[in-house]
């Protein structure tokens, strides 16, 4: 419960980067991913991601769960591509190789895989860095490190603010559910109707926002009362200067973007096309 | 009553944790495989409904990055973007609600309401379809078709768990306005 987020801590070369630095790279990253369609681009990023996780000594079985949440998502979404649109790839690549015609407007076109294998590929390119970042940065951390490539700073302490009272608000949750189901409210009961589901999750959801409410007033009256907005900035507990190894890292993810999207404004096109 | 930037940070803050507790822990199985019930947007339209929309946008953004990040699915930008949008149109509704207070009626219950579910349309059937072709280049039916089941569950559960949590809320607050000079 006090590892939401699965930070695991370890002594490795990401461990030692900054957070700011972690956040600037995954930010980066992933937007290059996002921008292109390009496989040669595409194609050598999970290789690099899978690498950083070795250096990272996080074993895949303690992030096994997170992967498969995530796998089983990217395997339903590609399947739901297809139903909607089995010949979507022959529309964006303008070409149409038939491996198999199918039964009715069920066929199976290179272009189509193409694609597929495309979309999974950006999938592949980001999950195991999300993974990494989240394993590898401590969340206190993270919130500084907004504040570090530009976030405002009360925007940034709001981000801690959450970080720092979601344990709270999950066993307070708790003890309003078992407060409300020794006065007789049933929870076990799997074969509900939605209507008594909906019921019961209200009587525990108004009990616990209303008294969040108190709650806000009660830290904002504590942080005022410290001064807290007066000065246009502020210092970070957790805050670490900067080493060479970030500014090599943030530099190369940020020449990754521009090749990324460099190609795509020289191509005129976002696609790779093999077929054409 | 006026409101002092700091309520708000703390505002944003906790309202963002609660979103995730929502969304991650109090997900209730609908009727439809796989899909959840997402009580988180109650609470959304709520909150921004008494914060205003900077308040909503951030609620939702950050709230929605942070269940991301701990399925770790990376963030799904274009969902986590629409998220943000219906907040913030969300909270343009806070400035006419008045939810501090103490007065919320039918009229406020119906300006609720229209906020919540434009919102939701500008939401989950113009955002995030349209940034789904654009990042992922998905087939139009199927992104479109996925925000207009998520936009009408999410409708359906604002307006039920919003409009209750404001009728609640409102009533444990005094009325503006309710205490008279004796003679």
């Amino acid at each position: 419960m006090t590892n939401l987020f699965n930070y695991i801590q370890r002594s490795s070369p990401i461990h030692r980067l900054t957070g700011a630095a972690k956040f600037a790279c995954l930010l980066l990253w992933s937007l290059a991913a996002m921008t292109t369609f390009d496989t040669r681009i595409l194609l050598p990023m999970p290789i690099v991601a899978c690498i950083l996780f070795f250096l990272s000594r996080i074993r895949f079985r303690e992030v096994k769960v997170l992967f498969w949440f995530t796998f089983v998502f990217m395997v339903l979404n590609n399947a739901l591509i297809y139903v909607f649109a089995p010949e979507h790839g022959v529309e964006l690549y303008g070409a149409r190789h038939v491996i198999w015609s199918g039964i009715g407007r069920f066929t199976l076109t290179q272009e189509q895989l193409f694609y597929h294998l495309n979309v999974i590929l950006k999938y592949l390119a980001t999950i195991p860095m999300v993974i990494l970042f989240i394993s590898t940065t401590q969340p206190s951390e993270f919130a500084s490190s907004l504040n570090r490539i530009g976030v405002s700073y009360k925007i940034a302490y709001s981000v801690s603010l959450a970080l720092r009272y979601i344990p709270d608000i999950q066993r307070e949750y708790r003890d309003i559910s078992t407060a409300q189901q020794a006065r007789g409210l049933e929870m076990a009961d799997k074969k509900q109707s939605l209507v008594k589901r909906l019921k019961n999750a209200a009587a525990m959801l108004f009990p616990l926002i209303i008294s969040s409410m108190d709650r806000i007033e009660l830290i904002a009256n504590a942080m005022e009362l410290r001064g807290f907005g007066k000065g246009k900035k502020r210092t970070w507990y957790s805050a670490r200067p900067f080493q060479t190894a970030d500014y090599v890292c943030v530099a190369l993810c940020a020449g990754l973007l521009l090749l990324s999207v460099g190609m795509s404004v020289l191509r005129h096109s976002r696609y790779f096309n093999p077929f054409s | 009553m006026k409101k002092s930037p700091v309520v708000t940070i703390v505002a944003i803050g906790i309202g963002a944790a609660l979103f995730f507790v929502l969304g991650r822990f109090v997900a209730i199985p609908s009727p439809v495989p796989n899909t959840n019930i997402s009580t988180q947007y109650g609470l959304l339209a709520f909150m921004a409904g008494l914060f205003g929309p900077v308040a909503g946008l951030l609620i939702a953004l950050i709230g929605h990055a942070l269940i991301d990040f701990s399925y770790g699915w990376g963030i799904w930008w274009s969902w986590v973007i629409a998220s943000g949008a219906a907040g913030f149109i969300m909270g343009l509704a806070a400035r006419k609600l008045a939810l501090g207070g103490g007065e919320f009626g039918g009229k406020q219950i119906v300006r609720f309401n229209v906020y919540q579910i434009v919102a939701h349309l500008v939401a989950w059937v113009g955002i995030a379809p349209v940034l789904d072709i654009l990042i992922y280049q998905e087939p139009s039916d199927k992104v479109f078709l996925q925000g207009l089941m998520a936009g009408a569950a999410n409708i359906v559960t604002t307006a039920v768990i919003g409009t209750l949590l404001c009728l609640a809320y409102s009533k444990t607050r005094p009325k503006s306005g309710s205490l008279k000079k004796e003679d």
